[in-house]
């Protein structure tokens, strides 16, 4: 077995080449929200870079300036549709309304010498009604949003064409407007040397953002679109939140159709033809999805600049007639088609793309042979271990008794269970945390510290009263992830001086996903500090490979940490002359520690949770298999380090291996995760058992207590 | 047998038909000239078209589909190939190579329906102005191309009677029994209704779902292509400005009006037919009162409004039931 291993040492190149390129970061980008926006931001770059070359004077100022007011219209426009699209439907009539919009705009002003001021709020709510039929036939009448836009488009269509025959010469016959100044400025003003309409734009956007990302009706439209039937059975208004987001489409094409009117004075037949098209391509490119629930403000907002400026390109670039409709029709269908395979896509692509095996190169094994001369020699010690808490718990992964002889424990369910000794047979729910309680470990006062998965690190006093202690760190400044959430806090200690040292094994992924940190094999982990005088918490060592097990030495000078899948565990200075180094304790250990604690005379007690495999050892040292296994197989099929096959071992300070305690094959701690001793009895539990098992040690001391060892006799 | 299936039940395309007669009736009593044979030939021959197109665009609605760029592959291919032929190309090659620009994009819109998995709404809106925006730029600047002499007999073919019947009503009549035959008695046929109606079960079923999306698309494509060829004939030249007119949502309105369900997997062709006939003796009679082309559109679009109003009553959707991502 040797042979296989050397001949397959990685070189020098390898080894660099993992150590040195971040692959877990590409992995970490992809899981950013803003990856969406990123790539149409990164096309509207490539996009200026190429009018700067073929058409430099696109960037003339008055080329700009139009472009901007063109801009400012159609972004109206845009936030309307993204709200609509996001809502989980579809607004085809906003070009028409526009036109609507654009001749009652020009009649008030010209004909019925209305004040400009005053001839807002009629445009609007001239595009508000028109979005309100369009919400009555979508919202209350159920019908197909793409359909019922598109008839709701001719007949207003229809009628402005009828107006335009029958009025437009009437109406233009006059150019005097009451609140000449103000039309002025609407038309042609700007401010900061943007355009008005620009300006008014950017102000709804924001405004709009806050509605979407902060209010609750951007948030139940949100709830429609994403799952229009969960969003009804939670009692949210379907059908008007759907009629809403029409309305305020059309309130906006009204708005939009404002600053056109005032800009062109056109009240023509053709004003706002395919406008929709050239809207809701800009929409669908920024990263709003078809279908809803997924998509913001600001995508819409850089998907409407893209196509607005590859129109006004084309136009410049003085393409032929059919040119610029085939080639909004083809950004349409990419943008589409982009939408459709990324949203199915993502998650399998992410899945692929997140989990970034680095080379490992472990050792080889000691023996665990039974019978052999070695300290980790299976026997069958566990065998007849009692047990505690049989139907009651469900996933003990960690125990702790307090100074009066109880015993606590975690279960799956989020609650913390005591049992009383000296029997334990009797138990009660001492309190209910939520989140996934791992390890435990009793205070000065009696009160209990626990680490919650998904949750942080907590207190639960004497009084029952749950505290939470630490929930964030100090962010890291070169991490892609936030890694200032604690993610999932396993195990703790707690120094003389009241410091807890707790451990947070992965940043990157959430316990379920435990194993797969595994393949791996990177220092994701990290050891925390909670300092009670300040209340916070700052991450004290980083890039462990599975920070698990916490155990105080008896020095009270430093900490040792389990580094899980590298079969390791690593000794931190808390306090005295070597305070903040650290250095490998114990290395090469046949399986993966988990909880350390203290053993009645003087030395340690740590579970290991798996014994190693060569198959998976010869794994974690090809990063290339795992990576190709974790792109072509199902996750079921994945090689995984064993968890179904571990042992209790013992160590002095000197890192000695003193022995080992085996469960027998049919014995019911297959799989230890964590240890106590307690009066010459010692507790075993297993974060996937049913039970806390208990076994005797005659040669221990019969008297021995951890709360006595960390905190003395009770005064 | 009882009352009521004697009856029957009361379908979208009895009430279209009952209005349709009720209308006609009133037309023919109300106003002067409505119920002569020469306006009733020219009523149905100003709705083949339409009618003809409606025979696609049900194929692909049975389906659970739908096809927006029918109108620019009406135009487009047939419009480049007089061209083509004025500048000597021979017919037959022009045709063949109209033909394969229309099954080209009949395969591109399924393999985009069926494959990529994009809504067809949008499939077919974008390849319809690809396809129109696209041939516009390489050749067809013009809008009126006319019918290249060589085919001359075409105009004369289409513009006589037989028997009495105009032939663009023939032409109707006889593509509708073709595609009549083909849903009713061919396997393809029977299998697009199975897959509008329950495009999952069809699938677990083991029907070549994928593959039939794909085949509807084409068959549009090509009878659009057809009935372009038909249209430029009858009226001796190819309009491309057709693209920018609302003859697409006539063209729905006939279908959806008639009873043929949005949902998929309800319908047959007599609905498309009834739908046909009741938009003939409106617009008919809309242009014998001398009503506005633009009014039509407006009561056009009302009725088509109208229809799809009854089409969701009849065939309701509520937040149980309705799709994720319909739109």
């Amino acid at each position: 077995m040797s042979d296989t291993y050397s001949n397959d040492r990685p070189g020098t190149w390898t080894r660099l080449r993992y150590r040195l390129i971040p692959d877990h970061a590409i992995g970490e980008i992809l899981s950013k929200p803003w990856i969406d926006t990123a790539i149409p931001v990164l096309f509207l770059l490539m996009l200026a870079g190429f009018f700067s070359v073929v058409s430099p004077e696109f960037f003339l100022p008055a080329n700009l300036n139009n472009l901007s007011r063109i801009l400012g219209e159609n972004m109206l426009l845009a936030i309307g549709l993204a709200i609509v699209v996001i809502g989980g439907g579809i607004d085809l009539s906003v070009g028409s309304i526009f036109a609507l919009c654009n001749f009652v705009a020009l009649a008030l002003i010209f004909h019925f010498q209305v004040h400009v001021a005053l001839v807002f709020p009629l445009v609007v709510l001239c595009g508000a009604l028109c979005g309100a039929f369009n919400g009555l036939l979508i919202g209350y009448l159920r019908l197909r949003a793409f359909l019922s836009t598109l008839v709701t488009l001719i007949i207003i269509r229809a009628i402005v064409e009828i107006l335009a025959l029958n009025y437009a010469s009437t109406i233009m016959s006059s150019y005097d407007a009451n609140g000449w100044d103000l039309l002025d400025f609407v038309a042609d003003g700007s401010v900061f040397g943007l355009p008005s309409s620009f300006i008014f734009a950017l102000i709804v956007a924001v405004i709009a953002h806050i509605f979407m990302t902060r209010m609750r009706m951007g948030w139940h439209i949100l709830a429609v679109g994403g799952a229009r039937r969960s969003a009804f059975n939670v009692g949210i208004k379907v059908r008007f939140t759907v009629f809403m987001t029409y309305v305020i489409s059309g309130a906006l094409a009204g708005a939009a159709a404002y600053f056109y009117a005032a800009r062109l004075n056109a009240a023509g037949n053709q004003t706002g033809l395919g406008l929709e098209l050239i809207v809701i391509t800009g929409v669908v490119l920024g990263g709003v999805s078809l279908g809803g629930g997924r998509g913001s403000i600001t995508k819409a907002m850089i998907g409407t600049i893209i196509v607005v400026s590859i129109v006004n390109g084309l136009l410049r670039l003085g393409l032929a007639s059919g040119g610029s409709t085939a080639i909004l029709g083809i950004i349409l269908l990419l943008a589409v088609v982009v939408d459709i395979r990324w949203n199915k896509n993502r998650l399998k692509v992410l899945n692929r793309a997140y989990v970034s095996p680095t080379l490992v190169e472990m050792d080889e094994m000691p023996s665990i042979e039974e019978g052999s001369t070695s300290p980790y020699a299976r026997n069958a010690a566990l065998k007849d271990a009692r047990p505690i808490g049989l139907g009651v718990l469900d996933g003990p992964e960690d125990m702790v008794l307090d100074d009066e002889g109880n015993l606590f424990a975690g279960s799956r369910e989020g609650d913390i269970f005591r049992f009383f000794g000296p029997d334990f047979t009797r138990h009660e729910l001492y309190a209910h945390i939520g989140g996934r309680p791992l390890g435990v470990q009793v205070d000065r006062d009696g009160s209990i510290v626990v680490c919650v998965a998904g949750m942080g690190l907590y207190r639960v006093t004497k009084e029952r009263e749950v505290v939470p202690l630490s929930v964030r760190t100090n962010r890291s400044f070169f991490s892609v992830l936030d890694d200032s959430r604690v993610r999932m806090a396993d195990d703790l200690d707690i120094a003389p001086d009241g410091r807890i040292f707790f451990s947070d094994p992965t940043t990157r992924y959430e316990i379920s996903g435990w194993l797969t940190d595994a393949l791996e094999g990177r220092g994701n982990g990290r050891l925390l500090c909670y300092d009670p005088k300040d209340g916070r918490t700052k991450t004290v060592l980083k890039n462990l490979v599975f920070a698990n097990g916490i155990c105080l030495m008896n020095d009270g000078d430093s900490v040792l940490v389990a580094e899980t899948w590298a079969a390791r565990i690593r000794r931190y200075w808390i306090s005295g002359p070597k305070a903040g180094q650290d250095e490998v304790f114990l290395d090469n250990l046949p399986g993966y520690p988990d909880n350390i604690n203290r053993a009645s005379d003087g030395t340690y007690w740590a579970a290991l949770v798996g014994v190693r495999s060569p198959s998976f050892d010869l794994a974690l040292n090809m990063p290339k298999f795992r990576k190709r296994m974790i792109s072509r197989v199902a996750p079921d099929n994945w090689i995984m380090p064993n968890s179904n096959h571990g042992c209790v071992i013992k160590f002095d300070d000197d890192a000695k291996i003193v022995g080992s305690l085996w469960d027998s094959p049919d014995g019911s701690h297959p799989q230890v995760t964590s240890i106590r001793e307690h009066k010459g009895k010692l507790y075993l539990g297993g974060v996937f058992n049913n039970r806390v098992g208990e076994i005797d040690l005659p040669d221990a001391d019969q008297e021995w207590t951890g709360y006595t060892s960390y905190w003395g006799t009770k005064a | 047998m009882s009352v009521k299936s004697s009856i029957g039940r009361l379908d979208q395309e009895k009430v279209v038909l009952v209005i349709s007669a009720a209308m006609f009736l009133i037309f023919a009593m109300t106003l002067n000239g409505f119920a002569t044979i020469p306006n009733i030939l020219s009523l149905f021959q100003s709705v083949s078209i339409i009618g003809a197109l409606g025979l696609g665009m049900a194929i692909v609605i049975i389906g659970r589909g739908i096809d927006l760029s029918m109108i620019a592959v009406m135009v487009m291919p047939v419009a480049w190939s007089f061209m083509q032929i004025a500048d000597g190309m021979p017919v037959s090659m022009a045709f063949g190579f109209a033909i394969l620009i229309a099954v080209g994009l009949g395969l591109l819109n399924g393999w985009l329906v069926a494959f990529v998995e994009v809504p067809s709404i949008f499939a077919t809106l974008a390849t319809g102005m690809i396809l129109f925006g696209g041939m516009q730029y390489i050749k067809v600047q013009s809008d009126i191309i006319q019918l290249p002499p060589v085919l001359e007999w075409f105009n004369t073919v289409m513009t006589r009677t037989t028997l009495g019947v105009p032939n663009s009503m023939v032409f109707l009549l006889v593509l509708s029994a073709i595609v009549w035959l083909f849903l009713r008695f061919t396997r393809q046929g029977r299998f697009i209704y199975a897959i509008g109606d329950n495009p999952m079960a069809a699938r677990t079923t083991g029907l070549p779902v994928r593959q039939i999306v794909v085949l509807q698309y084409v068959l549009a494509a090509v009878l659009a292509l057809f009935v372009g060829n038909v249209l430029a004939a009858m009226v001796d030249s190819a309009n491309t400005r057709l693209f920018y007119s609302n003859m697409m949502y006539d063209v729905i309105l006939v279908v959806v009006l008639g009873g043929v369900g949005l949902g998929g997997g309800k319908g047959r062709i007599s609905n498309v037919l009834a739908g046909t006939a009741l938009i003939g003796i409106l617009v008919n009679g809309m242009t014998i009162l001398d009503v506005s082309y633009m009014v039509q559109n407006l009561v056009k679009a009302s009725v088509l409004l109208l229809a799809l109003v009854v089409d969701s009553l009849i065939n309701p959707r509520d937040e149980q039931t309705s799709q994720q991502g319909d739109i």
